[in-house]
């Protein structure tokens, strides 16, 4: 299989060019069997090379294959090279296997939609942006793929596109994404400028024996991630996820939670042999990482929209998998983004099916509402049940409980940043996971349980989604639950299979990393009791408040009134951004044009030219035509060379 | 068969073909005008098939490069030759020049309607002329070339223009032909003390035996360099060009903005940069200076166009700031990033201005607010018009980007302020063309008069799709078009000092 390597992100492109260009003839029907088997087969690929690569005897275990000079210009070489090491294996293997999930699902969920082809083409196009992604062996093959699945986002966010609203949350996506980019950008060309080459294999051999300045490295690392801030909505740069939700569901499902956002978490990780170099930049990875965690945890806490919850959540959960980056566990990163797509990807596809479901009862019921908050919903799980059972185990799984999937990756993750020396990041990130479980747990007893809150009449047109949107949400179910046991600490016994497997990609780092921290079984323990003791309080609390008194929200919400405006609100970044930076830059934008370009840099030419023309106006008036005239002159003219002459 | 001169020549044997046209059979006219451009073309081909890109490999000079040299005495008093010839920079622009005409012909044969022989005959000299500016050896020629390519786009504006036409025409050719004064002032310097003990315009002579002092250099660079300036247009010589694009039809934009702005860049690799290299790295810092304004500012200033034509002609001058910002960088990523960006803004931004005009020849107004909601009334159109954006704002995998990402990774080199300035041109771009894109195509159809257009026709098909093959192919597999310039920038560099 590593010899045909290429095959695997190829697959995809072929099914976006069939899709795209022959879609409308092909039929709905073909076009999602050709849609999904494209990526059914990329999956069955990928499984078989990474067999092929467990195969290998560790050290063996990277396999390179160039296939053309992509870019060559002087001393700059950009090979078409894929790379197939542990890292990679792992991660065309969450994404091919994930997407064949959802490209299922779509099948269901976007039946009837007048754009199905262009939907279909599209989702095959950022398939294969994002395999291109994780499997390139250079910066520059990396980034082709960076790009390019923002496009694919950009163009599935704003699918709808007769909806303005839609389409302005595209456009916010790509720009934004583009000011990442430009730090990746920067840093690609710092890398180049430092090391001259832009191949990882380079890159590490030079950074395995790096003795220049620690500077350059620091500065190198911190453009990379804030270019990994933009993809992976961090902050400074995460307002444009939340907006993303615009989408179809199950593309928040595919691009906004379980794979195209976890490209920067893939880049800090795939770039580990530099970050190990500079320990500040990992300390700003940790603490942005926890901040983000439990800033967007907050905001999650009361918002109604069933996406948004679970945007913010997406958001707080990214910030974990930098956490575990940043305290030098890339493999429990890692991890956590393979868990974390496996329960995210079924919460967005439950959401999915429920917004299904409700849409559905709307237009039954002749009625126009949205469809997607929770304050009108309520009672679900009995008109859902596989939706319910399924939502509810993604539930437990985010929150952390064992032996849920969710839990051994997020708490290796808390306990190495104990480990690792950022106690204080630890602490931070328990209790954001106490909040995870609350706001989880809200969201499943506001949509789930309790009563139906909608019209009455709606309620009757209330359906489980079929079978084909329903058993992607049993295998995600099922993934959501035994997804962690290849991370099962050794103080439970476990071997921690995953993190052995991918080792050999972190080796480098290893080598470099300044971090020893101590090892204490009993206090990985105690951190394992607190933070499961945490999720377990915020299920309770989440219990005790929409359960059982559904009163004690509302009066809680009545003493603190300005928190929850303030939570409601997003904290107004929104807000201070627009005024901050797209004002301003329409400001800039407006005063060059109509203050500078038009009076000034034009007025200067269209004044010359007047000059030039009033200068012939004054002077014709000389060319009178009277001989007597130019006599006078030629008279004038001699006296004045004369009387020169004389006086000189 | 010397392909070079009947490239040259053919498209003005097509225009005198049509003279002998009557006037009522307006057919025939443009029959023979397509004809011609695509026998040009054809022609063109063993060119670029013919080439060989590894000749004149370490080469310090021009003759070393060039293939299929004609030397032929001309005016001979003088000393002024026929001396034609491509190296690989001329010749992709020679190509360039072949490929796009053809299509903006094409492109013409619904929009114009008035003075239809003479229209065409007036393209087929342009395209004489822009061609011979690319393959003159000779400076007279050279300058007998750039100043004949003026007039007829003079009269395409003028003519055919839009309703404030005689201004943007005589606006443009007083701005270029102030430009070129100078210029020619410059020529007559190396004629007369260019080669020591000889009277030459031959280039090939100035390269190898020319040797010009370093006070003459900086006054040649500034002469030279105005007329170029002007041309490409670099910020603040660009207001002609707004005003000259809103004016033109839409042929003539698409040719003005492809091939006509290249003259500017190309006349820098061409003779600023090789023959006055001390001049060269003395201005370097002024000429990056200007090239970053040009990104940024253009950029800024094109974000608030309400015209589509408009601001596609701003986003020409922040464009075209990449390929200076490249050149200027003095290393081969730089050059190579300038060169291929030539080639990428003329097929991306010629598009961009057929794809306006296809609009504006159903609706009659350009103006973006007058639009909204066509991706539903024109799908075809509104998946061509993402494509040829999303090449012009640089996304990977389309050509757009090899030439951004070289002409940023050379600016970094030389000096990492102007790669991280280069790179905000980036973002910037996003923000236009998306901000345009969405206003025109996204949200619903408001206005009635845009209920019940038209898709493309097969003929507008067929020409977008042409120019989006090779945007393609060179996004995709960029080296088939960077090796042939490949010894072209490594001489260039060679001479300012084997950087």
């Amino acid at each position: 299989m590593s010899n045909h390597l290429y095959l695997i992100p190829l697959l995809p492109l072929a099914g976006f060019l069939i899709n795209g260009l022959l879609g409308r003839k092909l039929g709905d029907k073909a076009v999602g069997f050709i849609g999904s088997a494209v990526i059914g087969i990329a999956f069955v690929l990928s499984v078989a090379a990474f067999v092929e690569l467990l195969g290998l005897p560790v050290h063996e275990r990277h396999i390179d294959r160039t296939f053309f000079t992509w870019l060559a210009a002087g001393s700059l070489e950009v090979p078409f090279g894929l790379l197939l090491d542990p890292l990679s294996a792992l991660m065309i293997l969450v994404v091919s296997g994930v997407s064949f999930i959802i490209h299922i699902y779509s099948i269901g969920y976007m039946h009837g939609d007048p754009g199905y082809p262009r939907y279909f083409s599209f989702l095959n196009l950022f398939v294969f942006f994002m395999l291109l992604l994780v499997l390139g062996d250079n910066y520059p093959i990396m980034f082709i793929g960076w790009e390019g699945v923002g496009l694919c986002s950009y163009l599935l966010i704003g699918f709808w596109f007769t909806d303005e609203a839609r389409a302005t949350a595209g456009k916010k996506a790509f720009i934004v994404n583009r000011v990442g980019d430009f730090g990746f950008l920067i840093g690609l060309f710092l890398i180049f400028a430092t090391f001259g080459t832009l191949s990882y294999a380079g890159v590490s051999e030079q950074a395995r024996y790096w003795v220049g300045p620690g500077s350059v490295i620091f500065w190198i690392t911190l453009c990379m991630f804030f270019g990994a801030t933009g993809k992976s909505a961090q902050i400074p740069l995460y307002v444009w996820l939340p907006d993303a939700m615009a989408g179809p569901t199950p593309v928040s499902a595919l691009i906004h939670a379980a794979t195209m956002v976890t490209a920067g978490v893939y880049m800090v990780a795939r770039n580990s042999f530099l970050f190990a170099l500079a320990p500040a930049t990992l300390s700003i990875i940790a603490w942005v990482g926890v901040l983000t965690a439990i800033f967007a945890a907050t905001i999650a806490l009361v918002n109604n929209d069933i996406k948004k919850v679970l945007a913010y959540s997406t958001i707080s959960q990214l910030g974990y998998m930098f956490v575990g980056c940043g305290v030098g566990a890339y493999a429990a990163g890692i991890t956590h983004l393979m868990t974390h797509a496996f329960f995210k990807a079924l919460l967005f596809l439950g959401a999915g099916s429920v917004i299904h479901a409700i849409q559905h009862a709307h237009e039954r019921a002749g009625f126009v509402g949205d469809p997607q908050d929770i304050r009108y919903m309520g009672g679900l799980r009995r008109k859902l049940p596989t939706t319910y059972w399924t939502f509810a185990v993604a539930c437990v799984a985010i929150a952390g409980i064992p032996p849920f999937s969710g839990f051994f990756s997020k708490d290796e993750i808390i306990w190495r940043s104990f480990a690792g020396g950022h106690p204080a990041v630890g602490v931070v990130a328990m209790i954001a996971a106490g909040l995870t479980a609350f706001y989880m747990f809200r969201l499943l007893y506001l949509t789930f349980h309790g009563g139906w809150r909608g019209r009455r009449d709606q309620a009757d047109h209330l359906h489980e989604s079929p079978p084909v949107m329903t058993m992607p949400l049993v295998v995600l179910g099922l993934l959501s639950i035994v997804g962690g046991w290849v991370a099962i600490p050794h103080v439970l016994g476990g071997g921690m299979r995953l993190e052995h497997f991918l080792a050999p990609s972190f080796r480098i780092a290893e080598e470099l990393s300044v971090m020893h921290g101590h090892h204490s079984v009993s206090a990985e323990y105690l951190v394992m009791i607190l933070s499961v003791a945490l999720a377990v309080g915020g299920i309770l609390w989440a219990r005790a408040w929409y359960i059982r008194n559904p009163e004690a929200p509302k009066r809680a919400l009545a003493r603190a009134k300005w928190l929850y405006r303030l939570l409601l609100n997003k904290y107004y970044v929104d807000e201070i951004y627009d005024y901050a930076f797209v004002q301003t830059t329409l400001a800039f934008g407006d005063g060059a044009w109509r203050w500078f370009d038009i009076p000034i840099v034009d007025g200067l030419v269209n004044g010359l030219a007047k000059l030039v023309g009033w200068m012939g106006m004054v002077i014709r008036r000389v060319q009178t035509g009277l001989v007597s005239n130019y006599a006078l002159m030629m008279a004038i003219g001699i006296i004045l060379v004369v009387g020169y002459m004389v006086w000189k | 068969m010397d392909f070079l001169t009947l490239t040259i020549f053919i498209p003005l044997v097509g225009g005198l073909l049509i003279l002998l046209v009557r006037r009522q059979s307006e057919g025939v006219a443009k029959g023979i005008a397509l004809a011609a451009s695509a026998l040009t073309f054809v022609v063109s081909l063993p060119l670029i098939f013919g080439f060989d890109p590894g000749k004149g490999a370490y080469a310090s000079g021009l003759g070393d490069l060039l293939q299929f040299e004609v030397d032929r005495p001309w005016i001979e008093a003088l000393n002024i030759r026929y001396h034609i010839g491509l190296d690989g920079v001329s010749l992709l622009l020679v190509m360039l020049t072949t490929f796009l005409t053809p299509l903006a012909i094409w492109g013409s044969f619904t929009a114009i309607k008035q003075r239809v022989k003479t229209y065409y005959i007036t393209f087929l000299m342009l395209e004489t002329g822009m061609l011979g500016v690319f393959a003159s050896v000779d400076l007279v020629l050279f300058y007998v070339f750039w100043e004949a390519m003026l007039i007829p786009m003079y009269l395409l504006i003028g003519v055919w223009g839009g309703p404030n036409r005689v201004y943007a025409a005589v606006k443009f050719i007083l701005y270029t032909m102030v430009g070129s004064l100078l210029m020619l002032v410059g020529i007559l310097w190396l004629y007369f003390n260019g080669v020591p003990g000889e009277n030459t315009f031959d280039l090939v002579r100035i390269f190898h035996l020319g040797q010009i002092p370093d006070r003459a250099q900086l006054y040649l660079f500034g002469a030279f360099a105005l007329a170029f300036a002007i041309k490409v247009p670099m910020f603040p010589f660009h207001t002609w060009l707004p005003d000259a694009h809103v004016e033109a039809p839409t042929a003539g934009s698409i040719v003005l903005a492809g091939i006509l702005l290249k003259m500017g860049t190309y006349g820098f690799i061409r003779f600023c940069l090789p023959l006055f290299p001390y001049a060269a790295h003395h201005f370097a810092g002024l000429m990056m200076v200007l090239a970053l304004i040009g990104i940024i500012y253009g950029a800024l200033v094109t974000m608030m166009q309400t015209d589509m034509k408009r601001l596609i002609a701003y986003s020409s001058v922040s464009h075209l700031g990449f390929v200076m910002l490249g050149l200027f960088a003095f290393n081969m990523q730089g050059m190579q990033g300038g060169t291929i960006q030539m080639i990428n803004h003329g097929l991306s931004t010629g598009a961009l201005f057929f794809l306006v005009g296809v609009i504006y020849e159903r609706r009659h107004t350009r103006t973006i607010t007058d639009y909204g909601g066509l991706a539903k009334v024109m799908p075809k159109y509104a998946t061509l018009f993402m494509i040829v954006a999303l090449s012009s704002v640089g996304l990977p995998g389309l050509n757009g980007f090899v030439g951004e990402f070289l002409v940023l990774v050379g600016a970094f080199k030389a000096k990492a302020v102007y790669g991280i300035l280069g790179a905000t041109g980036v973002i910037l771009a996003v923000v236009y063309l998306l901000w345009m894109y969405q206003r025109v195509f996204f949200g619903e159809v408001t206005n009635d008069a845009n209920k019940k257009l038209l898709d493309l026709t097969t003929a507008e098909k067929v020409i977008l799709a042409a120019i989006i093959v090779f945007i393609v192919w060179i996004g995709v597999h960029p080296t088939t078009f960077l090796s042939l310039s490949e010894n072209s920038a490594q001489m260039v560099l060679t001479r300012l000092g084997g950087m």
